[in-house]
């Protein structure tokens, strides 16, 4: 590494919407991001090598066309399971924001398949309809490296397909007792009827993350649905990284000073 | 070989599609014991073999967590029952009519490979199983709850087919159109059978144009001429000569458009010298406004009304879509930004029995537009921030669905510069049949019978071909690989390749277009209106890096023909020249349309109870024990009147934040629910500056006079911009005309009328307009009825201002108990179609005005005092006056208000006052009250301010000689209590009831808190 940004490849698909912000948003938490599209990836297995973080952005991958992030999934699965294996090899990090949450549990990366195939899903919310609103969450354990210090979290949640479900409650006490259930929806805000008010999943080494919430949403104090409550004079002096969501780029940043 | 695969929700899963048919059913009177069952399914065809089949099910199509799959052979008995059932009905599928887009196929069927499948085709479908009702009331449910016969066949049983394919190879013909011996009768035919639409005039221009050359035309010259011909490209009845007979005198148009609505924006431009911030206007196809350094932003709002009504959810999908790509097709190109929409529709509680045949019951249009929208816009990843919905009986047959959307442009590339000799490119989606006027469609191929489908005007969309279409534009557009985009909208090729190459000329090769099916004629290869098209002109020597760039996303572009300097228009199709018409003779040798306008606007009456039985078409809610005097009663019946009440159960649907600029969102307040007078987003993430968007409108005034309603509409949408913060200098203004026939003079009088009010507010407000649609012909015949239903003259302003820093924007919800509510502006008995006239079923009153100096003043005076951090809250009143506004604040603050209305003036003419005691619970002691309560007069706000900032808010008002009123102040009680003259207790309600009654009016299920 010739500097001491960490470069973030912001993974881009058809489809694929919230990589703009998702890529300003490590930016300013002083990482180098590029937008890179999948195409690059299936001719060029090894491009990633060159990058620390790998991020699957929010969306609607191939349009969540069969379901949410399945397309993309069995693409990545089909194509690309090395290149992902060198980079957790290697101790560098991984993030799913929502439709990249999906991507990642759908493909396995996140929660491995055992014989009788995946142990975890995100699938219709319980009400049925795309729902975009606020959430309070809480952090569960010290086991994620993007969660690192934090507590607690307002986020918004946008989607159709969020819902946490496994297998079956022994699945989920295994999550939990390994600690990979890291973030949890405050269960009078959990929008989509999530097990265990589950909203984020990180695997056992704790380096690569999925989750429903967008960070990216809220980086700028003026994002939150009641920044003009605050009087004039309490309001923060940098608004523009004064959002709850920004620890998570910031800590992904500082994995690597 | 065709083989089926039926997908459950796994036990202990929810049954959503089988819950939803449930309570659909009850909502069509339907209560008896009826259960269903749901699946999902596809269907596969190709030389496989089960176990091939059955990765696919279990790996790829269903979800094995919460899904369990069950597969055959179409026809196998194993598909005929759900899985555990012993017995049960007949199932119902539910399939997409062949040719219509089935994006979820086309992409399963791409991905097969991955598991080691070809398969020759695929289609998904749905499926019911239903019991408990009859033989008919199941047929019903197929028919009015489960299937669209517009684009979706219903089959019940077994599935009649065993092969997918669609579309069969046409055989070239060029058809001549023998128009030069035909007589005015035989001309009137062939438009009308023809679909041209076009006047006798019209044709007898075309005739005469024709025999001048000595030939006759091919049937696609004739329907390039009536693309470009039409109401909707050409705008003529509007752009046209009209003579006015009105209150302001008669007057004589050349171009009503142009003398009106465009006046206004060259004399305010005039105005503004060196100021001037538009930067292309009523050119492009959307309004250039500058924003910062580097962007300008652009705005275009459209309508998709009659495709709405057929088809709710393809039609709402693709009006987004539409317009969406309008700033794309902008100067070189824009980025979207966000969109907006404003919906008319019937309420939803209309009376199944009641319902004209053909017509779709208003509960199946709202949730198929609002979830088209929806699924387009969340998929586009453009925030839908701002919008409104109204309700009126008379757009039962007639809904209308307005879409708009905002692009930001660099400021260098704002124009377009088609040359000659560059390519005419198209990229994005293939042409198929897709909302081609009139078109058949043979698909023996799919049912056991031949099939017609006659879907004309019906589109579907594909979002994420245009998301597509959209990343590589804007790289394609930063590389400077082309010199003119713009999209494919009404006409297809015929208006993109028209307009593109109307000063130099094009010729194109319509064999060249990728075809979604074999079969289309050259005709409809060049009208077709298939979605997700841009056309780009594209110089010879950058078209290898263009091509390249849309190959390395997977988007098709080819080459369609080029731009040639001869100033015609030439079309081939396999070798053959099938089209060779001047340019001048498309664009300029239209005759003018020629229409007569009346207008009288109805005297004033006083506003009296109506006579028995005489209900408004407007009124769609009252609620029991209202009309004896009880103020609390009316406020309950106006919060829950479905124009005022909530509309989160649409807004929650919408991402309203994606691209990370949320500033002002469309739910404010302590519980983010209250709602918001306009949006606040900053475009660029990097930059401080914020955008406003807002919107006014109310049909209800247009009963009264349209020139009120106009007037009213333009001070809504800028009073709601303002609210929030946004400089009235920088405030445009976009026109959206929805009117019934204006072959009626009558008809086209109450338009003119209106576009004469814009003129005078826009001017007066310093606020030009900067683009405008209209449409026309918005009635509905039922079977067998005489009178059309006509929709109420409906126009919608938009409005879009700017912040410089969006930090300093302000929400409507109260903020600190102990602070001051200061009313501002003048009360006039102003009740005409207000809502308090609505929920009380009364007729008569004056609708509101607007004193256009004093409101311009007030604007300005509200910004200096946000300008100077002086503000906490500010609300606009608008229907149900100050007494819906204040409980709007209080509970989405939840905090608590006390209001003092006796010292608000009330305007009364001569005797007005004793006439109010017509009104059940009036007299003339409490008719200062009423009208303080719900008048609705123009250009009033409410405003939140600290006590620490009271003086030199005052100032700023005394200082621009405008009175205000200190109505009252901010508490922490957590009721409302607003007292009227002689300190008399008007309203004094717990919030929560408040907010319970404005919530639930407007919720057509699910869980959307």
């Amino acid at each position: 590494m010739s500097n001491t940004k960490p470069n973030v490849l912001v993974l881009r698909a058809p489809g694929t919407n919230c990589d703009v912000e998702t890529a300003y948003a490590f930016e300013l938490a002083g990482a180098h991001a590029e937008r890179i599209h999948i195409n690059r990836l299936l001719e060029d297995p090894a491009l990633p090598d060159r990058f620390q973080i790998l991020c699957f952005p929010g969306g609607f991958s191939f349009g969540d066309d069969v379901a949410s992030g399945r397309i993309l999934a069995a693409t990545i699965h089909h194509h690309l399971t090395e290149t992902i294996q060198r980079f957790r090899d290697a101790k560098k990090l991984v993030l799913g924001i929502c439709n990249g949450f999906q991507i990642l549990i759908k493909s396995g990366i996140l929660i491995p398949e055992d014989g009788h195939g995946l142990r975890a899903t995100l699938t219709w919310n319980k009400s049925g309809v795309y729902t975009d609103r606020w959430a309070r969450l809480a952090a569960d354990g010290d086991k994620c490296v993007f969660l690192r210090g934090v507590k607690e979290l307002y986020l918004p949640v946008a989607h159709a397909e969020g819902r946490f479900a496994a297998r079956s409650e022994e699945v989920l006490d295994e999550l939990e007792k390994a600690g990979c259930l890291a973030l949890r929806y405050v269960s009078e805000d959990n929008p989509n009827g999530a097990a265990r008010d589950v909203a984020g999943v990180c695997d056992e080494t704790g380096r690569v993350f999925g989750l429903m919430p967008h960070p990216e949403r809220h980086i700028d104090a003026t994002q939150h649905p009641r920044w003009t409550r605050l009087a004039p004079g309490a309001r923060p002096k940098n608004p523009e990284t004064a959002g709850d969501g920004f620890i998570l780029f910031k800590n992904a940043v500082d994995y690597f000073q | 070989m065709l083989w089926e695969v039926d997908i459950f929700a796994a036990p202990g899963q929810l049954d959503r599609a089988a819950c939803d048919t449930v309570s659909d059913a009850a909502d069509m009177g339907l209560t008896t014991h009826v259960t269903v069952v749901s699946a999902r399914g596809y269907l596969i065809e190709g030389d496989l073999d089960t176990e091939s089949v059955k990765k696919l099910a279990e790996l790829f199509l269903a979800d094995p967590v919460v899904e369990k799959t069950v597969i055959g052979k179409v026809g196998d008995p194993a598909l005929s029952l759900p899985p555990g059932a012993a017995e049960a009905p007949e199932p119902i599928y539910v399939l997409p009519k062949p040719g219509v887009t089935d994006s979820v196929a086309d992409n399963a069927r791409k991905t097969f490979p991955l598991f080691g499948v070809t398969a020759e085709g695929c289609r998904t479908f749905k499926k019911y199983w239903i019991s408990g009702v009859s033989e008919k009331e199941r047929e019903l449910m197929a028919r009015k709850l489960l299937a669209n016969d517009a684009i979706e066949q219903l089959v019940s049983g077994k599935l009649p087919f065993e092969k997918l394919q669609v579309g069969s190879p046409g055989v070239f013909n060029l058809q001549t159109v023998p128009i030069r011996g035909m007589s005015e009768s035989e001309l009137e035919t062939l438009s009308k059978k023809g679909q041209l639409f076009l006047s006798l005039t019209e044709m007898k221009t075309i005739q005469a144009y024709f025999a001048e050359l000595g030939r006759d035309p091919t049937d696609i010259e004739l329907e390039t001429i009536a693309q470009t011909w039409s109401e909707h490209c050409s705008h003529k009845t509007l752009a046209g000569r009209i003579t006015y007979t009105g209150p302001e005198g008669e007057k004589t148009f050349s171009n009503m458009l142009k003398e009106t609505i465009f006046a206004a924006t060259v004399d305010i431009r005039k105005n503004l010298g060196p100021n001037d911030f538009c930067v292309s206007v009523f050119s492009d196809n959307a309004g250039v406004v500058t924003f910062n350094d580097e962007y300008n932003v652009c705005f275009k709002v459209e309508t998709h009304n009659h495709p709405s009504a057929l088809e709710p959810y393809g039609g709402a999908n693709t009006g987004l879509g539409g317009v969406i790509r309008d700033p794309m097709g902008t100067g070189m190109g824009a980025k979207p930004v966000c969109n907006t929409d404003v919906f008319c529709f019937a309420p939803p509680e209309t009376d199944f029995e009641s319902l004209p045949p053909g017509v779709l019951h208003p509960r199946r249009i709202i949730k198929g537009v609002v979830s088209g929208v929806r699924d387009y816009g969340n998929r586009m990843g453009i925030p839908t921030v701002n919008g409104a919905v109204y309700f009126d009986k008379r757009y039962l047959g007639n809904p209308l669905v307005y879409c708009g959307n905002i692009g930001l442009i660099p400021v260098d590339m704002s124009f377009k510069h088609p040359q000659a000799g560059d390519l005419i490119v198209a990229i994005g989606g293939r042409t198929g049949r897709d909302g081609i006027h009139g078109a058949t469609f043979s698909s023996a191929e799919l049912t056991s019978e031949s099939e017609t489908l006659s879907g004309g005007a019906v589109q579907i969309g594909n979002a994420i071909t245009e998301k597509m279409v959209l990343d590589i534009m804007l790289e394609a557009r930063d590389r400077g690989l082309y010199n003119a985009v713009t999209d494919c909208g009404a006409g297809g090729f015929s208006s993109a390749v028209g307009e593109m190459g109307e000063k130099i000329g094009a010729e194109v090769q319509l064999d060249a277009a990728p075809l979604k099916y074999d079969g289309l004629s050259y005709t409809e290869i060049w009208i077709s209106e298939a979605q997700e098209r841009m056309v780009f002109s594209v110089p010879k020597e950058k078209w290898e890096e263009f091509r390249a760039l849309a190959e390395s996303e997977n988007v098709e572009a080819v080459v369609l023909g080029e731009f040639k300097p001869t100033g015609r228009l030439v079309l081939n199709y396999k070798g053959v020249k099938v089209a060779d018409l001047p340019m001048s003779f498309l664009h300029d040798g239209r005759p003018p349309v020629v229409r007569k306008a009346v207008y009288t606007p109805a005297p004033v009456q006083p506003l009296a109870p109506r006579a028995a039985g005489d209900v408004s078409p407007a009124q769609t809610a009252v609620s029991a024990g209202i009309g004896t005097g009880d103020w609390q009663a009316d406020l309950d019946a106006i919060l829950g009147s479905l124009n005022v009440a909530s509309k989160h159960w649409v807004i929650r649907q919408y991402d309203h934040e994606v691209q990370g600029g949320s500033v002002i969102k469309p739910l404010v307040g302590a519980a983010n629910d209250g709602p918001g007078d306009a949006a606040v987003l900053r475009p660029v993430v990097s930059s401080r500056r914020g955008l406003v968007v807002s919107c006014g409108m109310n049909p209800n005034y247009g009963d009264f006079d349209t020139a009120d309603m106009a007037a009213s509409a333009i001070d809504e949408a800028v009073r709601n911009a303002v609210a929030v913060g946004a400089d009235p200098a920088t405030i445009v203004l976009l026109d959206n005309f929805c009117w019934g026939n204006t072959d009626r003079p009558e008809t086209l009088g109450s338009l003119v009328r209106s576009a004469l009010a814009c003129y005078e507010v826009a001017v007066g407000f310093g606020t030009p307009f900067v683009s405008g649609k209209d449409s026309l012909n918005n009635e509905f015949r039922p079977e067998g009825a005489e009178e059309p239903i006509s929709i109420p003259p409906s126009l919608l302003i938009s409005a879009m201002g700017q912040i410089p820093d969006a930090a300093a924007a302000v929400s409507m919800d109260l903020k600190e108990a102990g602070s001051t509510i200061y009313l501002i502006g003048e009360t006039k008995n102003e009740l005409g179609g207000s809502h308090f006239s609505l929920v009380r079923g009364l007729t008569g009153g004056k609708s509101p005005s607007v004193d256009i100096p004093r409101a311009r003043r007030t604007f300005y005076a509200l910004h200096q005092a946000i300008g100077q951090g002086l503000v906490r809250a500010a609300h606009d009143l608008s229907e149900g006056g100050l007494a819906a506004a204040a409980a709007e604040m209080a509970f989405a603050g939840n905090l608590g208000a006390e209001l003092w209305a006796e010292h608000i003036p009330v305007a009364f003419l001569p005797g007005e006052r004793e006439k109010l005691a017509a009104i059940p619970g009036v007299t003339a002691e409490n008719a200062d009250d009423l009208v303080r309560l719900f008048s609705e007069s123009n250009s009033r706000f409410l405003v939140e301010v600290p006590a620490e900032n009271a003086r030199a808010f005052e100032a700023i008002f005394a200082e621009a000689d405008l009175p205000i009123f200190q109505a009252g102040k901010v508490t922490a009680s957590g009721r409302l209590k607003i007292a009227g003259a002689g300190g008399k207790v008007l309203i004094d309600r717990e919030l929560g009831e408040l907010k319970a009654v404005w919530q639930k009016a407007f919720d057509l299920g699910g869980d959307y808190q």
